[in-house]
């Protein structure tokens, strides 16, 4: 039985689609006076964050809290030069407290597989990111949004632009949007796009202009700031005038096409103020998404007896 | 000292014969050999082979005493048949003084277990900005002639050229560590589709072959010898072969383990799978042995390299880089050589003892297995097989990649002018 969720490339199309309905069901939860249920009380979850993320950090903290788990916000933050406390020490000091399910935030690619498979814990390892690797429940959360905006993804478009080469949210966007049976095209300039892109069974264009009419979801990436200085492209305005969402661009896409961004936007950069405040953006909206689906992943993962979500047991 | 009768030995897998050996030489050759005192060892169905030179092994001492010193790497050495291995220069301090090198040299001598050769850095500190004293450490009783900053490249062209030059002046050669710096910052793994799935940065085979075609170039130039350490990729080895085919002073090694494993394994994310150069795709791994067989790549060199378990049981990026090689490189070779048919036991010697000796210039070594030479040789059982286990090394490290993994063959006996340094399979 399966019991992490490291990659979303681990999740069936059955996997997938529990955790999407699951997610419909706690989602009303929001709407209620009261926004908790008992489901995972008596539960432990660690939020263990390696790497500063505020946002992912309280949105798994809220979907943990809105299941009654005790949540311990366990911030380990270090970089590759100053490891401070080592993964594995942190680790073990996790199992000997007893966590159940420890969310992890690294800035190691493959940080999270370690921890599910080193032997060092028996907790559930969930994937809150992880170096330029992965980030599932990003992608849970996407495919969420679009599923409640589009229906059934079968077939449909989504055009993801920007830094694909040192995106989590690519990554694991690309493969669950695969799995949902979405035809994915990735657009970027050459040099961000990775070594070997053309066996992720995805397209790929460097030409956004020609992409956009064709699209029902255009999800921009943010262009992290130590790119820009890096030869990945001459200069930010160049990189806006080709590869940025504007008004002009917008109004080439199809009326019910949707626009998302995973946060936190360069405005003015990689998508402008008027199409970000935009009717089609549901960029607030992935925000809410978010904790639905946080919930519906922990609660599959710790709450039945057989937790329905896929993962690296091997 | 006491002489040794060697009974039915397979010289070079040929037909078995007997080797006397006595007075740090062999003695005789040949078949029904008897003589009163030597110790007789049964080689009944073992090859024997000239003792194995490794041009590229990491030590570790001075300075890092915790994953390796001169004596447990050279025990680790003699199990695995060799009899002389170079000692690279990157300790702490870096062996850029003719007072470091002597003192590496020296521990070798104390430990015994094999000959103990130093390279010298080729830049002071292994900094790449100004030659050490390159000329010093060759006239010191090491009598280096092997020169390398291996873990970093001279990317330098000025500096390499200079550092060519300058060394014919005592029939030295440089070792490049052929790495351009800029295109492999922070490089984790092979660059191809795995690296990007991986989100693990790449590092790209241009960034090795760029290097080797320069130093080439330049060795042609300024007519000097060029030795480019851990060839791993396909288009390296097309790169040596232009550069042989011109008759250009140029050698090369590969190391066992990109003859045997592929960037696959870092898709486990275990660093004990993380070197560098990287374990490259499955096509630079055939083109590695094509190149071995052809003689396109001169030699096997371990690039033995023990980390302390801390600094591998943690996350790839933050790993070090290398593997052991020492203990596991004969049999290595066997699968991915001899067994496919790639290499004849004959091969294997020119490889991994006569070739390895004449780039690092060592008269007693890589000496056919005639009455006359050096006693230096290993007796090699091909017929059985292993399973790898880390806690068995005689390495202070652990860091082998073939854990777990069945090895053909055995090393029984090695022979240091004419002392056992292992027998039975167990060090003396």
């Amino acid at each position: 039985m399966k019991r992490h969720l490291l990659s979303a490339g681990d999740l069936s199309r059955d996997d997938a689609e529990l955790i999407l309905a699951t997610a419909e069901e706690l989602r009303t939860l929001a709407d209620r006076p009261i926004k908790k249920l008992p489901a995972l009380r008596g539960r432990t979850v660690v939020n263990l964050f390696f790497e500063d993320s505020t946002r992912t950090r309280i949105s798994f903290e809220a979907a943990a809290k809105r299941l009654s788990a005790d949540v311990i916000n366990f911030s380990a933050k270090g970089s590759s030069l100053s490891k401070g406390e080592s993964l594995k020490d942190t680790s073990l000091t996790l199992e000997a407290m007893g966590a159940d399910a420890v969310v992890v935030r690294h800035w190691a690619s493959g940080a999270p597989h370690l921890l599910a498979n080193a032997g060092w814990s028996r907790s559930s390892v969930v994937n809150a990111g992880d170096g330029t690797h992965e980030h599932p429940t990003q992608a849970l959360l996407d495919a969420f949004t679009m599923w409640r905006h589009l229906g059934d993804l079968d077939g449909r478009r989504v055009a993801i632009v920007g830094d694909v080469l040192h995106s989590r949210v690519a990554r694991s966007n690309a493969l669950l949007l695969n799995t949902l049976g979405a035809e994915v095209t990735l657009v970027a300039p050459p040099t961000l796009l990775p070594v070997g892109v053309d066996g992720w069974d995805v397209e790929t264009s460097y030409d956004l202009d020609a992409v956009l009419p064709k699209t029902d979801v255009v999800m921009m990436l943010r262009v992290q700031r130590e790119r820009m200085n890096a030869s990945f492209f001459p200069t930010v305005r160049e990189y806006s005038r080709r590869y940025g969402l504007d008004g002009r661009r917008m109004a080439t896409l199809q009326d019910h096409t949707i626009v998302m961004h995973p946060g936190p936007m360069n405005r003015g950069m990689e998508i402008t103020a008027d199409v970000a405040d935009s009717q089609r953006s549901v960029i607030v909206e992935q925000v809410t998404n978010g904790v639905a689906v946080r919930m519906a992943v922990l609660y599959l993962l710790l709450g039945g007896s057989e937790p329905a979500i896929g993962g690296g047991e091997e | 000292m006491t002489s040794y009768l060697i009974r039915s030995a397979r010289i070079l897998g040929a037909e078995p014969a007997d080797l006397l050996l006595a007075d740090g030489r062999i003695a005789e050759v040949g078949s029904g050999l008897s003589s009163a005192g030597a110790e007789v060892v049964d080689a009944h169905g073992l090859i024997a082979l000239p003792g194995l030179v490794d041009l590229h092994t990491h030590l570790r001492e001075p300075g890092r005493e915790d994953a390796e010193t001169v004596e447990s790497g050279t025990r680790a050495a003699a199990l695995g048949g060799f009899t002389a291995v170079h000692a690279m220069a990157n300790t702490d301090p870096v062996a850029d003084t003719a007072g470091v090198v002597e003192q590496v040299w020296h521990l070798g001598r104390e430990a015994g277990h094999c000959d103990v050769v130093p390279v010298g850095a080729v830049t002071v500190g292994l900094g790449g900005e100004r030659l050490a004293e390159l000329g010093a450490m060759a006239d010191s009783a090491a009598r280096v002639r092997i020169f390398s900053d291996d873990g970093r490249c001279v990317s330098d062209a000025v500096l390499m050229r200079r550092a060519l030059e300058y060394v014919k002046a005592f029939d030295g050669v440089i070792a490049q560590h052929a790495q351009e710096p800029r295109l492999t910052e922070d490089a984790q793994m092979n660059e191809g589709e795995l690296s990007g799935r991986l989100g693990l940065r790449g590092w790209p085979a241009v960034a090795e072959e760029a290097v080797i075609a320069r130093d080439c170039l330049l060795a042609a130039h300024v007519d000097s010898r060029l030795h480019v350490c851990h060839v791993s990729t396909a288009g390296s080895v097309e790169i040596v072969r232009w550069a042989k085919s011109k008759g250009w002073n140029v050698t090369a090694e590969a190391c066992p383990h990109h003859l045997l494993l592929t960037d696959e394994l870092a898709a486990t994310y275990d660093p004990v799978y993380k070197v560098n150069p990287p374990l490259r795709s499955a096509v630079d791994v055939e083109a590695l042995r094509a190149g071995l067989a052809d003689g396109t790549i001169d030699v096997v060199a371990t690039d033995h390299a023990p980390h302390p378990h801390e600094d591998k049981d943690c996350e790839w990026q933050a790993a070090a880089f290398g593997m052991l090689g020492l203990e596991t490189a004969l049999s290595v070779v066997q699968q991915a050589m001899v067994d496919t048919g790639l290499l004849d036991w004959a091969g294997v010697a020119t490889r991994m003892s006569t070739r390895p000796a004449q780039i690092g210039r060592l008269s007693g070594h890589g000496r056919p297995l005639a009455a006359g030479e050096p006693a230096n040789l290993v007796l090699y059982d091909p017929s059985v097989t292993r399973v790898v286990d880390p806690t068995e090394t005689a390495s202070l490290s652990r860091n082998t990649p073939y854990a777990g993994r069945e090895l053909p063959g055995r090393v029984v006996a090695t022979f240091l002018r004419g002392t056992a340094t292992v027998l039975d399979g167990k060090t003396r």
